[in-house]
């Protein structure tokens, strides 16, 4: 065939071998799909995933600096904001840590309150990872009524602290303060109410052709991986080692509790979800069994040497005074020593290494979030898969960025 | 348990509120990190964190703190390896738990140690240019960052760098 004089030849056109080339796409910080500013560097082969490098840290804001300027007390609001979708459970871990650096047991009541708000804020915390999970498959009716289920568990929350969600509900030595009197009324209506929902979703989706599709045999990791991974919480129990720091370790009044573990077989996505699904079940009969059991007492210790006095001494008495001022100035003089206290966070271990010196500061404040250990595991889950597959993965890690960033 | 460590330094275990504490000679560090996850009796097949403590003013400055749980087992055990300050280095221990891979960098990340043999030591919380290593007790806590030059992110979008 004569070709034209100044036309382009076909071969311009023609890349040499359009599939054999790697190409490198960065996924992220900020994409609509990804909960949490997070940074995925993948090399593609056409669809399939070669090699993928997570680029954590968009949302570090120096926890572990912060806490060493200021009292032990101090601290708890930056607890809070660490997984910002189970506050609560980051108070209690962090609690319980500085109680056992001081060693101060706490009154009854106030163990069976943690674990009451513990564990509303574990199904709130899972009940975020799922609907969003579902939201990013295309089942966003689905997600939404999930959200509509943890809007009556913030209710609940709101009621105990008078915050949703930046709470600072516990101090060293006990909670701000008690439950509302109707406590009992108000989580059955809440919990009635979940339940609900919890079986919409159920139908909406366990058996989902779609929903299936995408989640089974997908971000798969075997046992011994994941635990040298360092994984914990339910992407450990998904692939069938029933460890949950709850049970391996009781703390509080959990050892008073029945409950079960559930597990997975395969450890992957779909199993997640199923477990955590399965869990938020069993964080309802804890609450259930707790409030039949509390009981009355007083929510904190009283020793003048940990816990702020009552407004009303600090206004009407000069020794309420001075301990007040003691302890906001110079901080609650916590012994010399270091402690690691785990305990089981809305993603798995949620770790404290508390190191002190004597003085009223921290010495050194270190988290061991959960989520971090499931994005080191991430590249491992992903190579050799879609696209596509990275959403539902990185969903079912529910990576928290101000936890995983600190 | 304790008794099972191949170590010889034991720790004032009464600072540690009764956890289970060892301290571990640098160069001794690999070997008794491998025997702690092998034993059968001891079998510590995690590592749950890998962090660590800058004490200032004291020598050695820095301590390097392994916290290991074993899943088996159910029971933990805290490693502490002293790093000098003009020499801070540690062997990596990403040869036993992948879950140092992302552990070390982080240390490196925020105290400077680095960990010698370690496959991809990069920052990972602070970017690449970043001056300094904030969680030293030394590091100026007003301290302002120098300005970072635009980096073309088509030429260079895989920096898969080893810092000096």
């Amino acid at each position: 065939m004569a070709t034209a004089p100044g036309a382009l030849t076909p071969s311009r056109f023609v890349e040499p071998d359009p599939t054999s080339e790697v190409m490198a796409i960065q996924m992220g910080p900020s994409h609509p799909a990804s909960h949490g500013t997070v940074k995925f560097n993948l090399r593609l082969d056409g669809e399939t995933i070669v090699d993928v490098d997570v680029e954590i840290g968009y949302l570090h804001r120096g926890f572990e600096k912060m806490c060493e300027q200021g009292t032990w007390n101090h601290c708890f609001p930056y607890a809070d904001r660490l997984n910002y979708a189970s506050p609560l459970l980051n108070n209690v871990g962090f609690a319980l840590a500085v109680e056992k650096l001081a060693g101060v047991e706490v009154p009854e009541r106030c163990q069976y309150i943690r674990v009451i708000a513990g564990e509303i804020s574990r199904i709130t915390d899972h009940l975020t990872c799922l609907g969003m999970a579902a939201n990013e498959l295309g089942a966003i009716s689905a997600g939404f009524y999930m959200l509509e289920a943890r809007e009556f568990l913030y209710d609940l929350v709101e009621a105990i602290t008078g915050a949703r969600l930046t709470v600072t509900y516990c101090r060293l030595g006990g909670v701000v303060k008690d439950l509302p009197a109707d406590m009992a009324e108000r989580t059955a209506v809440a919990l009635r109410n979940v339940r609900r929902v919890l079986a919409d979703c159920d139908r909406l989706l366990s058996r989902n052709r779609i929903f299936v599709d995408r989640m089974a045999g997908i971000g798969a990791i075997g046992r011994e991986e994941a635990i040298s991974w360092g994984l914990t919480g339910p992407l450990l129990r998904a692939t069938g080692v029933p460890y949950d720091v709850r049970k391996a370790e009781p703390y509080l009044v959990y050892d008073r509790m029945d409950f079960d573990v559930p597990t997975g077989t395969t450890g992957d996505n779909y199993d997640r979800f199923m477990v955590r699904f399965a869990e938020m079940h069993q964080s309802m009969r804890i609450i259930e069994q707790a409030l039949a059991q509390i009981p009355d007492g007083p929510i904190a210790v009283a020793d003048p040497r940990w816990v702020l006095p009552p407004k009303r001494e600090v206004y009407g008495s000069i020794e309420g005074l001075m301990n007040h001022f003691k302890l906001v100035i110079e901080g609650q003089k916590v012994p010399a020593g270091e402690v690691y206290v785990a305990t089981e966070g809305g993603n798995g271990e949620l770790g404290f290494y508390l190191v002190s010196d004597g003085s009223g500061r921290p010495y050194r404040v270190r988290v061991r979030p959960p989520c971090f250990y499931g994005m080191a595991a991430l590249g491992d889950m992903l190579r050799g898969r879609m696209v596509a597959d990275v959403i539902t993965t990185f969903g079912q890690i529910n990576m928290i960025g101000g936890e995983c960033d600190h | 348990m304790l008794a099972l460590v191949p170590v010889t330094t034991r720790f004032d275990a009464a600072a540690c509120r009764g956890e289970a504490v060892v301290v571990v000679e640098r160069a001794e560090a690999p070997r008794v990190l491998r025997t702690l996850r092998d034993h059968p009796e001891l079998a510590f097949d995690q590592l749950s964190d890998l962090t660590a403590v800058d004490y200032l003013g004291r020598t050695p400055r820095f301590e390097v703190v392994y916290q290991l749980y074993s899943i088996s087992r159910n029971h933990r055990l805290r490693v502490k390896v002293p790093v000098p300050e003009d020499d801070p280095t540690v062997p990596t221990a990403t040869s036993v738990w992948r879950s140092a891979l992302w552990a070390e960098r982080e240390t490196w990340d925020m105290f400077g140690i680095r960990f010698t043999g370690h496959p991809d030591l990069r920052r990972i919380l602070m970017y690449p240019e970043f001056e300094g290593h904030p969680l030293r007790k030394d590091y100026p806590l007003m301290k302002r960052q120098p300005l970072v030059p635009e980096r073309d992110p088509i030429t260079r979008p895989w920096h898969r760098r080893t810092e000096a």
